[in-house]
């Protein structure tokens, strides 16, 4: 293959920490005020890592993997640290932030519609990064670009070159975004949601290319998604984000396995899973996520907690390590003050309905949630 | 699948809706687009029939072909003794208050001008049911019966709304005007899983305390397990597979729901299986589909009889019918001479 292959020499110190991030926090100025879209969160990502962050819309997940970019809106602020191969990210001038965006960290976006320019053909958009970082030969570029979408899996490359994104389905297109996130050979990959607007079968095969292509290049991929299930089986760690903050973190395995944060636990038990008999009742999760300009006090899935005592609403609980390496965000958490729940015991405890029972009577439809104005506004920059 | 045939149709007269033989073809610039090819379906009363498939695959054209939005190119909708597709005008129009439809967008399928309690109304003050005293009583039955409180909800519009509220209104609009049958078309695909499960369990609410029959359209294949009662499995505008959720979940007997199957990531990281084999591939053009069975061109199993006949429906013997020529269950009354191959 060619030379997009080869990662550039990198000082041997941050082996280990490709990316450090600490205590960031991101506001968005409103007219009502900050809105504080992500607050304190630190990670730590080694390199061909993959970290996978997972939260509803407005958890913040996709602000949160921005902020570790730059690429914010102007009236957002930062604070904290992100420490990107040892160097400072927060505070760097746009020029720095230049020569590492597309070069040595890049992003898939989720919809493949949106993220290509539709008048300009596919290998002009797959050269433009290579051009602005690497010194090659405009033959040495085009080979580039051949070499990529063959990798990614797409055929006859030499004639996709000269097509434009509508002549391509939507899988495709989302391969042609991925070929020109890794053309530069980038040692850290954001995937917002790379699958989300894509068909199943469609979504095994972009995950399974994302898989290969990372194992291939030993890059670390950051995977934001609101699907427990896409990260269950692709994830080294995972970090569950609520209302801005990371709720609960820890090793996949042990994360299915032993949860600790109710939201965690709730998420699991709200997802139809194709093991589960049918008319099984879903354990919704009453009421929605907390609006992030007025948030509630305490901890902030309070409201919606079922485990939720006095304290939780006085006291805001920190994020603190068992001594595992399993973090949670919680006074009381499951499986230690409660019943552990786990992956399997959703299902083998499943509450299955019976054609001839009377589950809608009133008493048993969920409480109604409050009809209390506006939804929280979705921050700026969220699912975009 | 790609097949046809109406072997795995009951009996008339337990059928709420049934549609037989019906075909969708829409003239392009670039040629006729083959939506829906063949498909037979039939609706018991009281049940949920979910309807599953990539994008693409038709179904929710089958499900706008139901309610004559535009009328099917060929084929018959019986509905109640009638055939839909001869049904114009008024006649039409006054049946349609007993089939209603749910969309996937709840945004964007309200009026945002208009204020809750008007957008739940209409059907009754079009079709002059009850007095107005008796349609805001109604108006007020059904607000409850979606989990809005109607003193609040009432004179609220759709921008004062989060998506799954939107969504249970859309849903009270549907059932205010007590339909026999509702088509759900991607009615939870919009919204996040929390809210999700709160409408699922909804609609299964609804279903027993109105007595509603439902069509379910989705691609998310868990979540049409967890609502239907049988599943029927589409293709490129054909039907593949029709059964019971659990049967056709634990053996696929189509190819195609097998690799379906099998591409969604499930929620657990000890399921890992290392011999999947993704679905290759791209959904072939409706504007051209294969010859024979529509699945050949991706199928692991196709052979030369798969590209000259199109597989019929048949049965498995445990109420499960399937369109292939080589099934991975066997069939019961043999189709095609090879269905034992591997």
């Amino acid at each position: 293959m060619t030379a997009v292959d080869t990662e550039p020499a990198t000082p041997g110190t941050d082996a280990e920490h490709l990316l450090v991030v600490d205590d960031l926090s991101t506001s968005f100025a409103t007219g009502q005020g900050p809105l504080r879209a992500v607050e304190h969160v630190s990670l730590d990502l080694g390199r061909g890592r993959t970290l996978g962050i997972v939260g509803e819309s407005g958890s913040g997940k996709s602000v949160l993997a921005r902020s570790i970019m730059g690429l914010l809106p102007k009236y957002a602020s930062r604070t904290g640290s992100v420490r990107f191969e040892g160097q400072e990210m927060i505070g760097a001038s746009a020029s720095d932030l230049r020569t590492l965006w597309g070069a040595r960290m890049a992003m898939v976006f989720q919809d493949p519609m949106t993220a290509l320019n539709p008048v300009l053909r596919i290998g002009r958009q797959i050269t433009e990064s290579i051009n602005e970082h690497l010194d090659y030969s405009k033959t040495q570029q085009r080979e580039t670009a051949v070499a990529l979408l063959r990798s990614v899996g797409i055929p006859e490359p030499e004639r996709r070159l000269r097509q434009y994104p509508h002549e391509l389905s939507g899988g495709m297109r989302q391969r042609v975004v991925i070929a020109i996130s890794l053309a530069c050979g980038p040692a850290l990959l954001f995937a917002d949601e790379p699958t989300t607007a894509l068909d199943v079968t469609v979504q095994a095969q972009i995950l399974d290319l994302l898989e290969a292509q990372q194992r291939e290049r030993n890059m670390a991929v950051v995977l934001v998604t609101h699907d427990l299930g896409v990260v269950a089986t692709r994830a080294d760690e995972i970090a569950v984000m609520y209302g801005g903050r990371i709720v609960e973190q820890a090793p996949t395995q042990v994360l299915f396995r032993e949860m600790r944060h109710p939201y965690t636990e709730a998420l699991l038990k709200s997802i139809p899973r194709l093991d589960l008999p049918s008319h099984t009742r879903l354990e919704a999760i009453a009421g929605r996520p907390p609006d992030l300009l007025d948030p509630p006090s305490g901890c902030r899935f309070t409201p919606r907690c079922p485990y939720a005592q006095d304290k939780c609403h006085a006291e805001e609980p920190p994020l603190e390590d068992d001594g595992t390496g399993h973090l949670y965000r919680c006074w009381f958490p499951v499986g230690i003050t409660s019943k552990q729940t786990t992956v399997d015991s959703v299902v083998t405890e499943a509450n299955v309905r019976q054609g001839d029972d009377d589950q809608a009577v009133p008493a048993k439809v969920p409480p109604a949630p409050p009809v209390d104005g506006p939804p929280p506004a979705a921050p700026a920059g969220e699912d975009t | 699948m790609a097949g046809r045939g109406t072997a795995h149709l009951g009996a008339p007269e337990d059928s709420l809706l049934r549609i037989e033989n019906l075909h969708v073809r829409f003239p392009t610039g670039r040629g006729t687009v083959f939506a829906v090819t063949d498909v037979s379906l039939d609706i018991r009363k009281g049940e949920t029939l979910g309807l599953v498939g990539e994008s693409g695959c038709g179904k929710s054209t089958t499900g706008r072909a139901i309610m004559q939005l535009p009328p099917p190119t060929e084929g018959t909708v019986v509905y109640d003794g009638q055939d839909l597709t001869r049904l114009k005008g008024e006649k039409l129009r006054s049946i349609r208050t007993k089939l209603q439809m749910i969309f996937q967008d709840p945004i964007s399928s309200l009026n945002p001008r208009r204020k809750v309690e008007d957008i739940v109304a209409e059907g009754l003050r079009i079709w002059k049911i009850g007095t107005e005293a008796e349609r805001a009583a109604k108006v007020d039955e059904v607000l409850e019966a979606v989990g809005l409180d109607p003193q609040v909800a009432r004179g609220r519009r759709p921008h004062q709304f989060s998506g799954g509220q939107c969504q249970r209104i859309s849903i009270a609009r549907a059932v205010v005007t007590e339909p026999d049958l509702i088509i759900c078309d991607e009615p939870v695909s919009a919204l996040d899983v929390s809210v999700q499960a709160q409408i699922l369990n909804l609609l299964e609410d609804l279903k027993t305390r109105y007595g509603l029959t439902v069509i379910f359209i989705a691609h998310d294949l868990a979540v049409v397990k967890n609502v239907s009662d049988r599943v029927a499995v589409m293709y490129l505008g054909r039907m593949c597979e029709v059964g019971p959720p659990d049967i056709i979940y634990s053996t696929p007997a189509h190819p195609y729901t097998e690799a379906l199957l099998a591409a969604i990531p499930e929620p657990d990281p000890d399921k890992v299986d290392p011999d999947r084999v993704p679905l290759g591939g791209e959904l072939p053009s409706p504007v051209s589909p294969p010859s024979g069975c529509h699945f050949r061109t991706r199928c692991p199993r196709a052979d030369e009889v798969c590209v000259e006949v199109v597989p019929e429906m048949a049965p498995t013997g445990d109420g499960r019918f399937v369109a292939c020529h080589h099934p991975l269950v066997e069939t019961v009354v043999a189709v095609g001479a090879g269905s034992a191959q591997g």
